[in-house]
């Protein structure tokens, strides 16, 4: 009985082994077919954003939608990102009476880190995700089929503005959270932890070179541009009716929040 | 009627994964006339029209259109080959963030440097061939389904096509209004001499509309005859077809 039952448990460890690589060589092939999607869409929407007709129309719609449309909510979560990283950071200072940093530590990091990634949440949360579900039932309900028996291409369409407001205005973005993350953490720095204005605004100026400025701009585009290709990538190919559109936008908001920081690392990386 | 051919389809297969769809498929219609490509739900009758205007590349086989085979076109040149068709969709497909006057008027402002009054004039007319009147400032929710068809016919008639292709037209629509939507193809065959294939599985709507009628049985289309000789068809799965509607109505 014991010999039988050994292989018996043997072979099952085996199958269960097996369906486990097979499970991970599945994602691995999905994710790779995915980043092959979403690089043949970012190329295709190269190419028609540079061929007439230039739909500047659907460009601006698209540019107050993802980022006026997004100013008050980066700036809210600026204001007290600074607010908490200044209060936060003056308690460690304090201890080596070094409160004079608290200006420059907060500015480093909202222009270099902070902005770019907060930005680039704030944008994938309120207006990827409607772009992915607007496009997903677009597709379902045969609207993305119409413009193309209309002979319009829909990538021109409606991928082009989507894609070049999201590249244009996360920077912008970027500097709004920046300037109400310094107001926030001058208000907490000057205001309640009584550090002279001086010193905080001529320390920031030492220390803060545009350098850090401009790498907070370049990945807020970088972000920008693959937060809004990822959802328009699944809300485009998105297939099954109104589960079909929320599975293609909870994905979406998936592989764009992990796309930031892997993005930021390797964009952090490559500039220093 | 000229019998010079708008349409043909030629030997086309297309699969989706393990599933064979279309197998061998051959149509032919001639310029002006309606071909109704009657089959059951599922047989592919939506996946060869797709064909037909190239949203959809088949396994192998050519679709011929106006002389051209657009099988190995790019999009560019389909998107030249498209400005021939007028499509109407099963779910009419409008587009729900813009009004029935932006729908209705988006191909002209596309593919045409007409004037906004001019282009409201246009807009007017289409509706009102299709008694549609005080609806432009009303968006496709606030539309029932047949109103939103007609809307849809009104889009794909905008620019006088040579070609209309209609996607279950009369699905889901009262007696009264299938009656006014098969006139609607009738009249535009009529007074615009355009081509039409219709996809249905409505057997009353496709032998009043029908020049020929073309039954996509198992991928393949087994008959293509006009009515009244389709009647007469002996093939096995046209007549058990056709049974279901004029053996109540014989």
């Amino acid at each position: 009985m014991a010999q039988e039952a050994q292989p018996a448990l043997s072979d099952k460890l085996g199958r269960a082994a097996a369906s486990s690589i097979e499970s991970i060589g599945r994602a691995v092939i999905r994710t790779l077919e995915t980043l092959g999607g979403i690089s043949e869409l970012a190329w295709s929407v190269v190419r028609w954003t540079i061929r007439p007709p230039f739909r500047l129309q659907n460009l601006f719609v698209q540019l107050d939608f993802v980022g006026v449309g997004s100013i008050f909510i980066v700036l809210l979560t600026g204001v007290f990102s600074g607010m908490v990283f200044a209060h936060q950071s003056s308690r460690a200072f304090e201890l080596f009476n070094a409160e004079s940093l608290v200006g420059p530590t907060v500015a480093l990091t909202l222009t270099r880190e902070l902005a770019p990634v907060f930005s680039a949440l704030m944008v994938t949360m309120r207006a990827v995700s409607a772009m992915c579900t607007e496009l997903g039932t677009m597709r379902v309900t045969e609207q993305v089929d119409a413009l193309e028996t209309m002979a319009v291409n829909p990538v021109q369409y409606l991928l082009v503005p989507r894609v070049l407001a999201g590249l244009i205005m996360v920077p912008v973005l970027v500097m709004v959270f920046n300037t109400a993350g310094m107001a926030g953490a001058y208000l907490i720095s000057v205001t309640i932890k009584g550090i002279s204005a001086g010193t905080f605004i001529s320390r920031t100026q030492q220390w803060l070179d545009p350098e850090d400025i401009a790498e907070g701009l370049i990945k807020g585009a970088v972000f920008g541009l693959a937060v809004t290709l990822i959802g328009c990538y699944k809300g485009y190919h998105a297939s099954g009716g109104a589960k079909g559109v929320g599975q293609a936008t909870t994905e979406a908001m998936v592989a764009s929040a992990v796309a930031i920081f892997i993005l930021d690392y390797l964009v952090g990386v490559m500039l220093h | 009627m000229a019998d010079r051919l708008m349409i043909e389809v030629l030997d086309l297969w297309k699969s989706f994964g393990e599933t064979k769809v279309l197998t061998g498929a051959n149509l032919s219609v001639p310029e002006g006339s309606t071909c109704v490509i009657l089959g059951t739900s599922g047989s592919g009758k939506t996946v060869l029209m797709k064909h037909i205007i190239g949203l959809l590349k088949p396994d192998r086989g050519q679709v011929i259109v106006d002389g051209e085979d657009i099988v190995p076109l790019g999009p560019e040149e389909l998107t030249r080959v498209r400005r021939k068709f007028g499509m109407v969709f099963q779910g009419a497909a409008l587009f729900d963030s813009m009004t029935v006057y932006e729908n209705v008027s988006f191909l002209l402002r596309e593919h045409t440097r007409a004037s906004e009054e001019e282009m409201r004039a246009i807009v007017r007319k289409k509706l009102a061939i299709l008694g549609l009147h005080d609806i432009e400032n009303k968006y496709p929710a606030e539309l029932s389904g047949g109103m939103r068809k007609r809307v849809g016919l009104a889009r794909a008639i905008v620019l006088d096509p040579k070609i209309v292709l209609y996607d279950e037209p009369t699905t889901g629509l009262d007696p009264i209004t299938t009656d006014y939507v098969d006139g609607m193809i009738l009249d535009a065959k009529r007074e615009l001499g355009v081509t039409s294939v219709v996809i249905s599985h409505d057997v009353a709507s496709a032998f009043k509309v029908g020049d020929t009628i073309g039954f996509l049985y198992q991928g393949r289309i087994v008959e293509q005859l006009p009515p009244a000789k389709l009647r007469q068809s002996n093939n096995p799965a046209v007549k058990l077809f056709l049974s279901t509607w004029f053996g109540k109505n014989d």
